[in-house]
């Protein structure tokens, strides 16, 4: 149950930390997610999940520490970083005003897809999300779930070793919050990618994740295969929820800071989605 | 380099398709410049504040630079839209560079322009203004107006990172844009000005916008000339452009 992982790592971070003025967001960070895994970052509004990957896409820079992706640091090489890796934010990131082609066409181009490629690997990616027939539908008609995929697909354009999902299933419906995990677990099967991402839904991060870290203001709590996290609980019949709850008391009452921006975030997110 | 531009092109090419997927707003953008030509025109005419030259084919370029002001410093509000929903982040998290985001942008504010240019032009030949239509000039129209959109608008992104919120964006917008028109030589003459109004016109680049376009247009001497107003302009572009690419992922923290 310690941080050690299985294979080669694609993701290593070193002591990363960022601060917002005297405010610890993320403090001294240490992970490391091996090539293939499906990884979640989990913890309580606040806890600095986002600051995190926000760190790790090279979008905010870190007040301390370092990591290395696919063994570039995003201090130093943050070009060959964003090369390197996908992200889907917590907020919406396809355009509303173009179809789910267009958008798609858009970050092929941006990601210097080779003219010839770019055609096939539009319909590819299409298609693996079920988005065929929308394809030339304008995204404002989409559904949440149609969204969510059609972002995934868009920031899986370039075949990227990492993908960062900030929260892909907030706001979603059951049925389409499965269609989402289902093309997760699909991508990851298909093209081996990567996958760092966050959930406040302890039910699948316990389904499909290979390993999970609790983080908890800002700070690393415990990190292992759900399994194991369960049975260090002692009790048999403990589910991950459980597992939050013991790492999460601990700070709740405690965070006067509690979040009025995150959560506003999210709720924004998920009326707006929905 | 060619990588540059061609992500900057991708990036203007889809701004552009967005553009005319609402022609309505073009229309109504021209709503503006209509009245000043058709109603403020019309009045002023009389009055002969130009001399021996017409009040409209004086004031006509003055209304087209006007609009291309109009439209282009508000767009920093876009740049917040797509903050708010998230797109920047994913663009910033692309490996493009942050100049071909910024110069991108900027170009399809140019692109967004030109129709409205031309029905300014087209009320203006309406209105018997008398216009040089040599393609030489018509295409240093043309080029004006991109580079004049593109330095306000790269100017309207940079408050954009700086404000932050739409709310403060739209006060600081409305504060700049009236001084900016009224401090220019758009509808009357620098010779006209107390000399305290003169100086502020002297440094602002709508001046030099406004002295090409009437050139450019009715043939009209300005007391810049055409070299110095493009080496200002362009020079301003490239200056806030650089300004632009620094600031402009500070819009998401
Ligand atoms: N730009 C900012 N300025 C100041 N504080 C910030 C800023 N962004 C985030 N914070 C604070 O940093 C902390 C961590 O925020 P973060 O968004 O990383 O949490 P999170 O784990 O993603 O939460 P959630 O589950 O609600 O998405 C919070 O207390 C938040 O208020
Ligand atoms: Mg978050």
């Amino acid at each position: 149950m310690q941080n050690a992982i299985v294979g080669k790592p694609i993701l290593e971070t070193h002591d990363l930390t960022r601060k917002y003025g005297e405010f610890v967001a993320v403090d001294h960070l240490n992970i490391a997610v091996a090539a293939g895994e499906i990884f979640a970052l989990l913890g309580p509004n606040g806890a600095g999940k986002t600051t995190a990957i926000k760190m790790l896409t090279t979008l905010l820079p870190a007040t301390s520490g370092d990591a290395t992706i696919a063994g570039f640091s995003i201090t130093h090489d943050p070009s060959n970083v964003r090369a390197s890796i996908g992200y889907v934010p917590q907020l919406i990131s396809v355009d509303g005003t173009l179809t789910g082609y267009e958008n798609l066409l858009l970050f092929a181009k941006l990601y210097g897809l080779p003219r010839v490629e770019r055609k096939t690997r539009i319909a590819e990616s299409l298609e693996f999300m079920g988005l065929t027939e929308a394809a030339h539908k304008s995204v404002h008609d989409y559904s949440g779930g149609m969204i969510r995929r059609l972002e995934i697909a868009q920031s899986m354009m370039h075949r990227p070793a990492l993908l960062f999902l900030d929260e892909p299933t907030v706001g979603l419906d059951p049925i389409a919050r499965n269609l989402v995990w289902e093309h997760i677990v699909e991508l990851q099967k298909t093209f081996g990618t990567t996958i760092l991402l966050t959930t406040h839904l302890m039910e699948e991060a316990d389904e499909l994740c290979d390993r999970v870290a609790f983080l908890s203001r800002g700070k690393l709590s415990v990190v292992g295969t759900p399994q194991e996290l369960k049975n260090s609980l002692g009790d048999p019949n403990a589910t991950l929820e459980d597992v939050f709850i013991h790492y999460a008391t601990e700070s709740l009452d405690a965070d006067t800071r509690s979040t009025y921006r995150t959560i506003k975030q999210t709720r924004n997110m998920a009326a707006r989605i929905g | 380099m060619i990588r540059f531009f061609q992500k900057t092109f991708v990036i203007a090419e889809f701004e552009i398709i967005k553009i005319f997927r609402d022609p309505t707003e073009i229309l109504t953008r021209a709503v503006q410049p209509a009245l000043w030509l058709l109603v403020f025109g019309q009045v002023f005419v009389r009055i002969r504040i130009t001399g021996a030259v017409n009040y409209l084919d004086f004031m006509s370029p003055g209304i087209l630079a006007q609009s291309t002001l109009f439209v282009s410093i508000f767009y920093g509000i876009a740049i917040i839209w797509e903050r708010d929903l998230g797109l920047t982040h994913k663009f910033l998290a692309t490996p493009t560079p942050r100049a071909a985001l910024v110069l991108g942008k900027a170009l399809s504010a140019g692109v967004r322009c030109i129709p409205l240019a031309a029905i300014v032009y087209l009320l203006a030949l309406l209105l018997g203004v008398q216009m040089n239509g040599s393609p030489f000039a018509l295409l240093g129209v043309l080029l004006m107006v991109i580079l004049g959109s593109v330095v306000f608008s790269t100017f309207s992104l940079i408050i954009a990172c700086l404000v932050k919120t739409r709310e403060r964006f739209m006060g600081v917008g409305q504060l700049m844009t009236m001084p900016l028109f009224f401090a220019s030589n758009a509808i009357y003459p620098l010779a006209l000005m107390p000399p305290w109004l003169q100086a502020i016109s002297k440094v602002n680049p709508l001046s030099y916008m406004i002295d090409a376009l009437r050139e450019l247009m009715t043939g009209i001497p300005g007391p810049f000339g055409l070299s110095l107003d493009f080496l200002v302009l362009f020079l301003c572009s490239m200056g806030l452009l650089a300004l632009g690419s620094v600031l402009y992922k500070r819009v998401i923290t």
